[in-house]
């Protein structure tokens, strides 16, 4: 056997050894089990309540107004009860959670990918470039993001993809400034130098050396956003500037339901509490994913006698 | 100091100017205000004299070079809902802000250092545990549902507090109770963080084995050395709210920046929304500043003009600080 073969299946080895492991460790903690459990079944059902309810979300039905959560004379449907034109609110809410989380997954992926290549570009060529694109990322962060969401609410059509515009745009200079700074400092590192003194091309420098090191924080950095950029898009909605009705998200549906809070609490509650059970359990498995990538926090996760409940998290930016 | 100060000015400066020119075109694009302020069945000459009345017929080079020529005068234009001058509108809307983001800071620094120190005297025990998971759930919870979920269970159902207002005692707690949630929650983790740190040091075990107290060790001693990364983090959090809590002032009708701004962009008020965002990014400046300097007293290896702080966190004193704009919306 060639050395090369060698190292190919050692390395194959080890990288299925690492995903073994990664994925033992979350079944170990039980916590962030039970927060992935969650999310996939919050995801699920948001992938195949479409198919699974029709046209339910929409259906009104006058008999049926203000119905307070687990009545169940009128069908299963409602057993969270339903609005003020008598629609379903467990339909509503599902309905409501395919557009929330495609809505915040897609400005994250976006602003993560924009945001990371632009970093990365800038930080890797350094000098003019640089100073440009900083400056560029300070504008965008001290520029109002309601003004913009505003904006691009009455030049373009209200739809939830110029929602997923506004969140990534604001969010970009996050990755700009974390890719930039990562790989500037690997740009000055022993081993780049030596590649480019071996005679590599730039390109395989970039793609060898700056991304496979800087990707670990860009995608933690990531996972730690869609929080933060779910919350963003129900503020949005709620403030009457994010998804317009007949679209559902569910800051909308709390802000719809803020007039009847007297009589029909549940209408504003209820999503609310879709988006904290959401948020939550995202959280908590972002701090677990930032643990267990972390070679030098991992052994907090292996200890035996463990008696952490979840990471200690950052104070967000 | 002054190369220190004048180092600051000059790194602000051009974001701050980039940013009033963005939001002076990007407010333009929202749509003709004539819509908004002329009755339905007004004819094109009434629409053109308001135009030219407001000098929203000018192209739009020379209306931002007029604006620009005002604000050195010290004019920042009059409002097209009131009619009052935009910068009147904006400074009486200012101190709203300031009071409520000041009140929430300190309840929010007094409870987050209680329990911060609380959590640390104990790694990873049950106060800890409890501290770690309060600061998640802080992080995690809308602000708006926490509002909401405020007025319907106080001031609905129990009828103990008012839904809204400015008046009396009373209408302070639920914007508060909301406001504080997220900075308590950062802040106790940090000072948790910075107190397990100290906790660790030589000192603390000499004044442990001189056989001082557990309260008197935590107060004298380890506090004020864990207090610097607290500080710096507080005070990206006040930065936060004087930017104006949109979605809690608008909830709980406080008649602050965050309010002001939101009517002003949805009614296409360009002058106040002008005057607002100057405003608030000439306070959040000066905040930095102070920032700084308590940073640089309360730590005296940091001289202010080695400028560790603007150095640190990327040119601008406006950047670090609007990102927290976003936070808010």
């Amino acid at each position: 056997m060639s050395d090369a073969s060698t190292v190919t299946v050692l390395t194959q080895k080890t990288q299925k050894n690492h995903r073994a492991n990664l994925w033992q460790l979350l079944l170990k903690d039980k916590v962030a089990t039970a927060a992935a459990i969650v999310l996939a079944f919050i995801i699920l059902t948001a992938i195949a309540g479409p198919a699974l309810f029709g046209d339910l979300a929409q259906r009104q039905d006058l008999s049926a107004r203000n119905l307070p959560p687990f009545s169940l004379q009128l069908g299963w449907e409602y057993i969270l009860g339903s609005d003020s034109l008598g629609r379903s609110l467990l339909a509503r809410i599902i309905a409501a959670a395919g557009t929330t989380l495609g809505v915040a997954g897609a400005a994250v992926l976006v602003s993560a990918v924009v945001g990371s290549i632009w970093g990365m570009w800038a930080g890797f060529h350094r000098g003019w470039r640089e100073s440009v694109s900083m400056r560029i990322a300070d504008v965008i962060m001290s520029f109002p993001s309601l003004l913009l969401a505003v904006v691009i609410l009455y030049v373009f059509n209200p739809s939830a993809a110029n929602i997923v515009l506004v969140l990534a745009i604001t969010r970009i200079p996050l990755y700009l400034r974390t890719a930039r700074a990562e790989a500037a400092e690997l740009r000055s590192r022993m081993f780049v130098d030596a590649a480019t003194n071996f005679g590599a091309k730039q390109g395989a420098i970039v793609f060898r050396h700056i991304v496979p090191n800087v990707l670990p924080t860009l995608v933690t950095l990531a996972t730690l956003e869609f929080c933060y950029v779910m919350l963003a898009e129900s503020s949005l909605s709620f403030l009457g500037i994010g998804i317009q009705p007949p679209d559902v998200s569910w800051g909308l549906m709390v802000a719809q339901g803020r007039q009847y809070l007297a009589e029909a609490w549940w209408q504003s509650v209820l999503p609310g509490l879709a988006i904290v059970i959401t948020t939550v359990s995202a959280n908590i498995l972002a701090a677990w994913l930032r643990l267990a990538t972390d070679p030098g926090q991992r052994w907090r996760l292996q200890t035996k006698k463990r008696r952490r409940l979840i990471g200690s998290i950052a104070p967000r930016r | 100091m002054w190369t220190y100060l004048r180092r600051r000015i000059l790194q602000s400066a051009l974001p701050l100017i980039a940013v009033v020119l963005g939001v002076f075109v990007l407010a333009r694009l929202t749509g003709d205000p004539s819509k908004l302020y002329l009755p339905l069945n007004a004819t094109d000459q009434m629409r053109a004299d308001f135009a030219a009345r407001n000098g929203f017929d000018k192209p739009i080079w020379e209306q931002m070079g007029d604006y620009f020529l005002g604000v050195l005068r010290l004019d920042f234009g009059t409002s097209l809902r009131t009619g009052e001058p935009a910068a009147d509108m904006a400074l009486r809307a200012f101190p709203a802000t300031l009071q409520l983001a000041a009140v929430t800071m300190v309840i929010a620094i007094i409870v987050a250092v209680i329990l911060g120190s609380w959590a640390s005297l104990k790694p990873n025990g049950i106060a800890d545990r409890i501290v770690s998971f309060f600061s998640m759930t802080a992080a995690s919870v809308p602000d708006f549902w926490v509002a909401i979920l405020g007025i319907w269970i106080f001031a609905i159902t129990l009828g103990w507090l008012p839904t809204s207002g400015t008046s009396g005692p009373l209408v302070w707690i639920l914007p508060i109770a909301t406001l504080m949630l997220r900075p308590v929650g950062v802040l106790a983790q940090v000072v948790r963080g910075s107190m397990v740190t100290v906790m660790g040091q030589p000192y603390i075990k000499v004044a442990r084995s001189r056989g001082a107290g557990e309260f008197h060790i935590v107060s004298r001693h380890a506090l004020r050395n864990a207090a610097a990364p607290a500080l710096t983090v507080a005070g990206d959090l006040t930065v936060g709210l004087v930017n104006g809590a949109v979605v809690v002032e608008s909830i709980f009708g406080w008649p602050g920046i965050g309010k002001l701004m939101i009517d002003s962009i949805l009614q296409r008020d360009f002058a106040v929304l002008q005057a607002a965002v100057l405003l608030t990014a000439l306070a959040i400046f000066a905040l930095n500043i102070v920032i700084d300097l308590g940073y640089a007293l309360l730590d005296p290896r940091v001289r202010p003009t080695s400028t560790s702080r603007a150095r640190r966190k990327g040119p601008g004193a406006i950047s670090d600080t609007k990102a927290e704009v976003l936070s808010n919306v």
